[in-house]
């Protein structure tokens, strides 16, 4: 083993695969302890409920970097612990007003406008009056609220406050009469002016400027931060993928063993199952199981393996393991006494480890693609935060057509990835572990 | 023969069955056909006969790897019938093969490969089985065995790789040990040696040996007598000394070449092929199969019946029509084309 080992890493390609495989497992590692599995369910089946604060559609924030820094990123802005003003009005009615003051350095619009409100009150809600200065000088009243414990004022889907400004208001509160196209640099603020009508009560806001980048992988049409599938994506894929792989594999290398050591009418069924099994459409049985049964990805993933145990490598190894059945070990292991289920699991299947392996290692990502296929299909896990689903989400919203293309080109890159990593390692430990290759 | 038979064999025939396709039966391949004899314990016997004669298959049949059509092996007075007597009978026979490298599982490690026959035969503790290895590596003198136990088959010399082969073959205790052509594929320089611990072992354990060869010249050294098999039967049991020097039936003649040696212990040899064809054993010959190639053969009697044993001497057993009734135990006709009826 440690020669193999030895041996492999004299291919580049090994090298190279390996190196990919090192990158994706540490990826796997960190996101299953930084994210642990319950919250990254949350994060991804919550939906938008789960990233009030993240922009739509934002594109991963190093592309500012092609793009000059013109690309806006978001703001918060919270209310200061003390607010400027308050005052005693009389009959347990105070006032309290506060400015949530910010410097947008941009000149593209913001996508959005969102108040947050955070009031603490028993019975009667405080009342908010919502203004907006721009760096021009010129003041606006924006709303009047009356807001819940915990409340989202958004301004971007106020339609009176549209018609109000004649045009959207995340472009109409950013710019001039005189430039309309082009956001205004400046210091803006928004003015919170509450009438609290409870003693023990008071009221906290949030302002939040939606921009158009969004950490490293940016986010989906439902706020998501893309960050959660890429990662958590990737122990999915690769669990997918080897597990579907070791599990038809294996049990396809055991019952072509069995069928070609005990011979007879085991060996004629096992022979007959696999070539109906052959000529079962496996997508649309998935596919069945999927629209009818359960589209978990573990009962899938049970599916595939099923469909893959009478697969087509049974007749490549019975080959080959009828060969090794009249190895002088084989009858030196049955004159030793040997019986019938050890000679099978210990002296015929590790014969075929050297022809299974590299095999093993190319069929994974036919399966991580597999995972893909159903999500883009609509069959993909229903909670998993997986490649695929991304993919299946960024299709259905059409993105490559309204020019969200990192949306699409992400969870493909992490594809491509797993693949080649496969590929490269399945391609190297062939010609390890199959040297007559190397001539070919 | 010393003693009772530690093994006997009765009437054996093993046939292989020829198909066509896989299902059409079109005949038998009679490779062991009718073959009896004891081996007395402590006794190494040799078999010896051209190749294709059936020796392997026979070693087959006496180690249960093959079922015979007939016959029966009977072991320590018991006869092998159900699965049970196999498994007793397992743990007190050795099989060393003639290809020392396919012999071994080449995915296993020395280790690996001792430690199975102990494994499979209930040592279940694993101090004791690396005892026992140990044991059997300094036995057959691949020491240090730490060194050689991590090993790989094929990072073993062909010699070693034997040894290593007679260290599994006796790691049980057996009784008795079957070689078949232990030594035909190793270099020359190594035969001597494997046989040399080959025999001490025997005589150090009081094994009996079944050992198959073509070499007659090393059966000499190893074994007190000597079985000589034509197209699956034996036609003649003799001491080695008698064998050499008076060979009765006309095939060990013909086999037998006197070559002038000064070394007298190789005044006789075994020729690689006696002259003619070998018999088909598909459809062999009638009466003594080895008639058509026969230079004694008694034409309306060979050809048509089959010569029983006729003891020609103490020990000494010959199917040959040559010897029948009076002639049962005359004096050696002479080398080539003996006495005629
Ligand atoms: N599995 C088999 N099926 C059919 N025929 C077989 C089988 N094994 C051996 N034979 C035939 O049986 C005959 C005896 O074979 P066997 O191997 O016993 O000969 P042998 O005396 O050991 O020869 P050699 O000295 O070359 O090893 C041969 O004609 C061989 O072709
Ligand atoms: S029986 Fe006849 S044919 Fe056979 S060996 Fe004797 S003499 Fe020759
Ligand atoms: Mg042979």
């Amino acid at each position: 083993m440690r020669g193999t080992l030895r041996e492999l890493v004299r291919y580049p390609s090994a090298l190279a695969g390996l190196a990919i495989l090192a990158f994706l497992v540490g990826i796997s590692v960190y996101a299953l302890v930084a994210i642990p599995y319950p919250e990254a369910v949350r994060l991804w089946s919550g939906g938008e409920a789960a990233w009030p604060r993240n922009p739509r559609n934002a594109r991963p924030e190093w592309l500012n970097w092609l793009w000059g820094g013109r690309l806006p990123r978001t703001l918060v802005v919270h209310s200061p612990r003390v607010p400027a003003r308050e005052r005693d009005l009389g009959s347990g009615v105070r006032e309290v007003q506060f400015d949530l003051p910010f410097e947008y350095r941009y000149r593209r619009f913001p996508t959005e406008v969102a108040v947050f409100v955070y009031a603490d009150y028993q019975e009667q809600a405080p009342q908010l009056e919502l203004s907006w200065r721009t760096p021009t000088g010129s003041e606006l009243r924006l709303a009047d609220l009356t807001p819940r414990r915990q409340d989202i004022y958004r301004l971007s889907a106020d339609a009176e406050l549209r018609r109000n400004l004649g045009g959207a208001p995340e472009q109409m509160l950013f710019s001039t009469a005189d430039r309309p196209g082009e956001a205004v640099p400046g210091r803006y603020t928004l003015t919170v002016r509450a009438f609290l009508f409870e003693p023990g009560s008071s009221v906290r806001a949030e302002l939040v400027v939606y921009g158009e980048v969004y950490g490293l992988a940016g986010t989906d049409h439902l706020r998501r931060d893309l960050l959660l599938p890429l990662l958590w994506g990737t122990p999915i894929a690769l669990a997918f993928g080897l597990l579907a792989a070791v599990g038809s594999s294996l049990s396809t290398l055991l019952i072509a063993a069995v069928g070609a050591w005990y011979g007879g009418w085991v060996d004629g069924l096992i022979q007959r199952i696999t070539e109906v099994n052959l000529i079962l459409p496996g997508l649309p049985i998935l596919i069945m199981i999927g629209t009818l049964y359960s589209r978990s990805l573990w009962v899938i993933l049970g599916a595939v393996i099923l469909l893959g145990i009478f697969g087509g490598g049974i007749k490549t190894y019975r080959a080959l393991f009828l060969q090794v059945k009249e190895a002088p070990y084989v009858e030196a292991a049955r004159a030793y006494g040997v019986g019938n289920l050890r000679m099978v699991a210990v002296y015929l299947v590790p014969r075929a480890i050297p022809v299974l392996l590299p095999q093993f290692v190319t069929l994974i990502p036919g399966f991580v693609f597999l995972e893909a296929t159903l999500a883009l299909l609509g069959l993909g896990d229903p909670v998993l935060p997986t490649w695929g689903k991304v993919i299946e989400d960024a299709y259905r919203a059409g993105a490559l057509y309204v020019g969200y293309t990192y949306w699409v080109l992400e969870p493909a890159f992490m594809l491509m990835l797993s693949g080649l990593a496969f590929t490269l390692l399945g391609f190297a430990l062939d010609r390890v572990f199959n040297p007559r290759l190397r001539e070919l | 023969m010393r003693g009772d038979p530690l093994l006997a064999a009765r009437g054996l025939a093993t046939w292989y069955e020829l198909r066509r396709w896989g299902f059409l039966h079109q005949g038998w391949v009679r490779a062991v056909d009718g073959v009896s004899f004891q081996l007395a314990e402590g006794e190494a016997v040799a078999v010896v006969g051209e190749s294709g004669c059936g020796k392997s298959t026979l070693a087959k049949t006496l180690l249960g790897l093959v079922r015979p059509l007939r016959g029966e092996v009977w072991f320590e007075g018991r006869r092998l019938g159900g699965a049970d007597d196999w498994r007793w009978y397992r743990r007190r026979v050795g099989y060393v093969q003639q290809d020392p490298y396919g012999a071994l599982p080449p995915f296993m490690s020395v280790r690996r490969i001792l430690e199975e026959p102990l494994v499979v035969n209930g040592v279940s503790s694993p101090s004791k089985r690396r005892a026992r290895v140990v044991e059997a590596l300094e036995a057959v003198q691949l020491v240090p065995p730490e060194e050689f136990l991590p090993r790989f088959p094929h990072m073993l010399s062909g010699g070693q790789q034997q040894r290593l082969v007679v260290a599994r073959a006796t790691l049980l205790g057996p009784r008795l040990l079957v070689a078949d052509e232990p030594v035909s594929m190793l270099d020359a320089s190594v035969r001597a040696e494997v046989l040399q611990l080959l025999r001490s072992l025997q005589q150090s354990h009081r094994l009996s040996v079944v050992y198959i060869t073509h070499d007659l010249s090393t059966v000499r050294h190893f074994c007190e007598r000597v079985l000589v098999m034509y197209a699956g039967k034996l036609v003649e049991q003799a001491q080695v000394t008698d064998l050499l020097r008076e060979p009765k039936h006309p095939y060990t003649q013909a086999l037998l070449a006197a070559i002038p040696d000064p070394d007298p212990e190789n005044a006789r040899r075994l020729r690689p092929v006696p002259p003619g064809e070998p018999p088909s054993l598909v459809r062999p010959p009638e009466g003594c199969r080895f008639h058509p190639r026969c230079p004694a053969a008694i034409p309306g009697v060979c050809d048509r019946r089959e010569p029983p044993d006729f003891e020609v001497g103490a020990g000494h057993v010959a199917a040959c029509w040559l010897y029948e009734g009076a002639r049962t135990v005359t004096a050696a006709p002479a080398v080539e084309g003996g006495g005629s009826p």
